[in-house]
């Protein structure tokens, strides 16, 4: 059953071939066997998710229920869930048990989904390998000596390695992409304000958006819809309809227009992983695709763009992890400083410091103008930049990553060289606009990912390309040996 | 003598009246136990986001537009950042770069009775902060989060004060005016208006301002007015005295009526203020302006100045009573039921009443005696029913009773006496048992009339209609 994608899963249920009792039941079984080496999982909550499950059976045994109903998916641990620790990644938040539940823990919920647990990530999503996790790295089912990306890397290497059909999680310069492309499975960043932010614990406000890792773009439609949404709790998301991703995603893409980026083919992409991309090109071009280069001349400096507003943004965000309300906090703290500075000091990790360090420079008088206020208007002309693209083509498309999963510790003392992972991913965000990543073929054995990105609130289209892609190509039901 | 002008300018901060938070749906009531009016977002949680609250924004805007202030189509939320216990964010969410009013006035009536605009630079909407707690917790600290959220507008002058008078002639102009609007309860006590003032001095005729101090903890109309002297004696003493002034924060303290240093210029912190990405821009449109001009009251100038030239009374007269939209409307209501007689009116309402109200400590809206009843009282005054002094009598019957002015004047028989047989007779009476002052009088002694009006009065129970008496008297005395 581990094997099957959503819409199969749900097609069993429904014709009640298995109960969600049972699939719940195995799934929960292979996460205890496995997790161990995978340490995706930071919390499994098995007694709510069976008693979700029993309900979503009693649904369908009653008829009703839909396509989400009785399918076991997983949180990443940025989202608040209702009486269950939410750690972020983070020992400041190590003993934090979450009051109430974020809005797409809500909705995935109100749809019958059946949430087996929370997923590691890197700390406060800071980090593209999974390794500044307190909780240890996350090790990709496709070598685990090797790194699964990061920041949702948890519930990344959960779906690559099938504990769970599907999972959450949330892409600030890439977080959500880049584990996708580098554990073979399709990743979906939404518009800025297509999923509510309320309840995800926030690292980069204007950046940060919650998504979905799953085994298709299919199944990433379904998820989406349930998730997205106006929601008042959250000023920044949008009043927009939120369309039936699923119907529109087996439209024939004849005609479509297809953006090569100059920038994203430069030196720094492996050049291996180039001609798995190229060659997907074909696979579009066979179903009447057309192709042609555009530029986004501002693109190159879209991360040190990024190393500016995102620190910035954390600095502040941060602030609230003091030891004074919740979380962790010292050992008899001599006065408030010393409770301040040691709370933080000992609850934070050495690349959250490193941000809120950043993020404080950059925003202190004198600084301001220098880069803060530079950053931003560099980030407008990125985003003026792809909508000028877009009116010459429909999507983008692209590498997600410059390479394939990279070792455990290769990068970790380097934090500029663990920047430009994020190159390609990284746009997006800076313009808020929705990008997929699918699996595209495999490098020396390790998964690469194709990236297609399109205007605001083209996700439905961005999943029927992909979707076509998948339609047409296997990549994306690999599986890693040991995980079938 | 060196000649030194002071410069001062306020920045108040007046809670807005509104039922929750700016940036939550907590209740802002005052005096709630500590925490029980604070949400997850009140609390700075891990995840929460903040929602602006409308009616805040439209309070804002409608000082705008009662200051004749520019309303910025597109004002820009930002954060403040600091660490402290009652800031549970880490940062206060204000407005910085761009407030959503600029450029207002508003006038004031300074001691000669000469007016003087005061220019209002801006005012923006921010969150308070929660409270700290020391008090019988056994040497720990505790935090009070009712207060995190609530809504305040801060208003900044133009430095345009020259003198301690002035500065709080302004304070509680604003004070009026933010009432009025009903945008505001003013209640100082509870630090719903609070201030903080800017105090410079420089040689009379100098161009560049002094170096300023920035004065805090002014919770009264008083402690304004006696901080800022305080502080420009200690200035002026230390240039007088070849030193210079520190840009600093000074803290007043009430007991011992001074200033002390808080913090200095450098002590400051950074607050790295950038916009708060959690909330979009605040667009205010033609038709919000439009529908909150709509609901603009009269203000309190427009209607000291319609005091003056309808009712005919005088500028200091319709100052007095426009101080509060409640005194105002208070006043006009008795004038209407009195059908005019402004002011009669007048004189009792800012005479007795608000000697009564001041004395029992009570508002104008809870007053004892409501307008329809004292206007009941001065009918009686105007019918001659009563005398005046009688009517002092009555009402103060009335405040403790709450009974009606004709329930008491007929329970105690205080009807004037206006018949000239009965008057005569006490006169004669009066006149009979006072042999030897009657022969004084008649002798050349006429301070001695007094002595016989006073008389009869005591005889009548002070009912007799006094210009009857006076006539009355002076041709029997003959």
């Amino acid at each position: 059953m581990h094997t099957l994608t959503i819409a199969e899963l749900s097609a069993g249920l429904h014709a009640r071939r298995f109960s969600s009792v049972e699939l719940t039941r195995s799934l929960l079984a292979r996460i205890a066997r496995l997790n161990d080496v995978l340490n995706a999982f930071l919390t499994v909550t098995e007694e709510a998710a069976l008693a979700a499950a029993r309900r979503a059976d009693e649904t369908l045994q009653a008829g009703r229920g839909g396509p989400l109903t009785g399918i076991p998916i997983a949180h990443k641990d940025i989202f608040c869930t209702n009486g269950i620790r939410t750690t972020c990644g983070s020992r400041i938040l190590e003993n934090f048990i979450a009051p109430y539940d974020a809005t797409v823990v809500e909705r995935l919920s109100a749809a019958g989904a059946v949430p087996l647990g929370k997923t590691n990530m890197d700390e406060f999503a800071m980090g593209s390998s999974n390794e500044t996790s307190f909780y240890g790295p996350v090790h990709n089912p496709w070598d685990v000596k090797r790194v699964p990306g990061g920041s949702s890397g948890g519930s990344a290497a959960a779906v690559a390695a099938r504990l769970v059909p599907a999972a959450t999680g949330t892409d600030t310069g890439g977080s959500i992409r880049q584990p996708a492309a580098l554990t073979g499975i399709t990743g979906l960043k939404p518009t800025y304000g297509r999923v509510s932010r309320y309840g995800m614990i926030a690292f980069a406000s204007s950046l940060d958006q919650a998504g979905v890792l799953a085994q298709s773009a299919a199944d990433a439609a379904l998820l989406l819809r349930a998730m997205a949404g106006f929601d008042p709790r959250d000023s920044t998301s949008v009043d927009q309809p939120v369309p039936d991703y699923h119907s529109g995603l087996a439209a024939p893409i004849k005609g479509l227009r297809i953006g090569l980026l100059r920038e994203f083919f430069d030196s720094g992409l492996d050049p291996e992983a180039a001609k798995r991309i190229h060659a997907a090109l074909d696979v579009f071009r066979a179903q009447g695709a057309t192709t042609t280069e555009v530029s986004l001349p501002n693109l190159p400096l879209s991360v040190p763009t990024y190393y500016v507003v995102a620190p910035a943004e954390c600095s502040s965000n941060l602030s609230r992890f003091d030891g004074v309300r919740f979380g962790y906090r010292c050992e008899n703290p001599r006065d408030l400083l010393d409770l301040y500075k040691r709370s933080r000091g000992e609850g934070f990790g050495a690349e959250v410091k490193r941000r809120i360090m950043t993020g404080t420079y950059v925003l202190s008088a004198g600084y301001y103008d220098a880069y803060y206020l530079k950053a931003q208007k560099v980030r407008q002309l990125i985003s003026d930049d792809f909508r000028r693209a877009f009116e010459q083509v429909d999507v983008v498309i692209g590498p997600t990553s410059p390479t394939p999963a990279f070792e455990i510790g290769a990068k970790m003392d380097d934090p500029i060289t663990m920047y430009l992972n994020d190159i390609y991913t990284i746009g997006a965000n800076l313009a808020g606009i929705p990008a997929i990543s699918v699996p595209c073929g495999l490098v020396s054995g390790l998964p690469v990912g194709l990236q297609i990105m399109g205007p605001v609130f083209s996700e439905a289209r961005l999943l029927n390309v992909a979707h076509r892609y998948q339609q047409e190509t296997e990549w994306h039901r690999m599986i890693p040996r040991g995980y079938e | 003598m060196m000649e030194w002008e002071t410069i001062i300018g306020l920045e108040i901060h007046a809670q807005l009246a509104t039922r929750s938070k700016i940036f939550s749906g907590s209740a802002t009531t005052y005096g709630a136990p500590p925490n029980s009016q604070a949400n997850l977002v009140d609390l700075g949680y891990p995840g929460v986001l903040p929602v602006l609250n409308a009616t805040a924004v439209r309070m804002a805007v409608k000082f705008g537009l009662a200051t004749g202030a520019n309303i910025a189509r597109r004002s820009i939320f930002a954060r403040k950042n600091y660490f402290y216990p009652d800031l549970p964010k880490g940062y206060q969410i204000s407005q910085y770069e761009r407030p959503v009013v600029e450029d207002g006035t508003l006038d004031i009536v300074l001691e000669d009775g000469s007016r003087k605009t005061i220019g209002i630079t801006r005012a923006h909407l921010e969150e308070d902060a929660g409270k700290s707690l020391h008090e019988g917790l056994k040497g720990m600290s505790g935090i009070d989060l009712n207060r995190a959220g609530t809504p305040l507008l801060e208003i900044v002058s133009e430095p345009d004060m020259r003198s301690a008078k002035e500065a709080v002639a302004y304070m509680k102009k604003v004070h009026t005016l933010v009432r009025y609007l009903e945008i505001c309860d003013g209640n100082m006590q509870e630090g719903s208006f609070r201030c903080d003032a800017n105090v410079s001095v420089r040689l009379q005729g100098a161009q560049k301002l002094g170096t300023r101090a920035e004065l805090k903890n002014l919770n009264s109309f008083r402690f304004v007015e006696k901080a800022i002297n305080y502080e420009v004696e200690r200035q002026i003493g230390i240039l007088e005295g070849g030193g210079s002034v520190v840009q600093e924060t000074r803290l007043y303290d009430p007991d011992r009526n001074e200033t002390r240093s808080m913090r200095s210029k450098e002590e400051a912190n950074d607050y790295r203020y950038f916009p708060d990405p959690d909330l979009l821009p605040l667009a205010i449109d033609d038709a919000i302006i439009a529908d909150v001009r709509g609901t603009l009251p009269e203000l309190p100038d427009e209607k000291a100045a319609r005091f003056a030239s309808e009712h005919g009374l005088s500028d200091y007269d319709s100052g007095v009573l426009t101080a509060s939209r409640e005194l105002a409307d208070y006043y006009e209501s008795v004038v209407e039921a009195l059908g005019g007689e402004p002011k009669l009116a007048a004189n009792w309402v800012m005479g007795e009443l608000s000697g009564a109200l001041n004395r029992d400590g009570q508002e104008i809206a809870a007053s004892r005696i409501n307008s329809m009843a004292l206007a009941g009282l001065l009918r009686r005054i105007q019918d001659s029913t009563i005398s005046g002094k009688i009517a002092k009598e009555v009402f103060e019957a009335m405040w403790s009773d709450g009974k009606s002015a004709d329930e008491i004047i007929e329970a105690r028989g205080l009807r004037q006496i206006t018949d000239t047989g009965a008057i005569e007779r006490a006169i004669e009476d009066v006149m009979a048992a006072n042999p030897s002052q009657l022969a004084e009088y008649r002798a050349g002694k006429d301070k001695l009339f007094g002595f016989f009006v006073g008389q009869v009065m005591k005889a009548t129970h002070g009912k007799a209609n006094p210009a009857q008496l006076n006539e009355l008297l002076k041709r029997k005395l003959k």
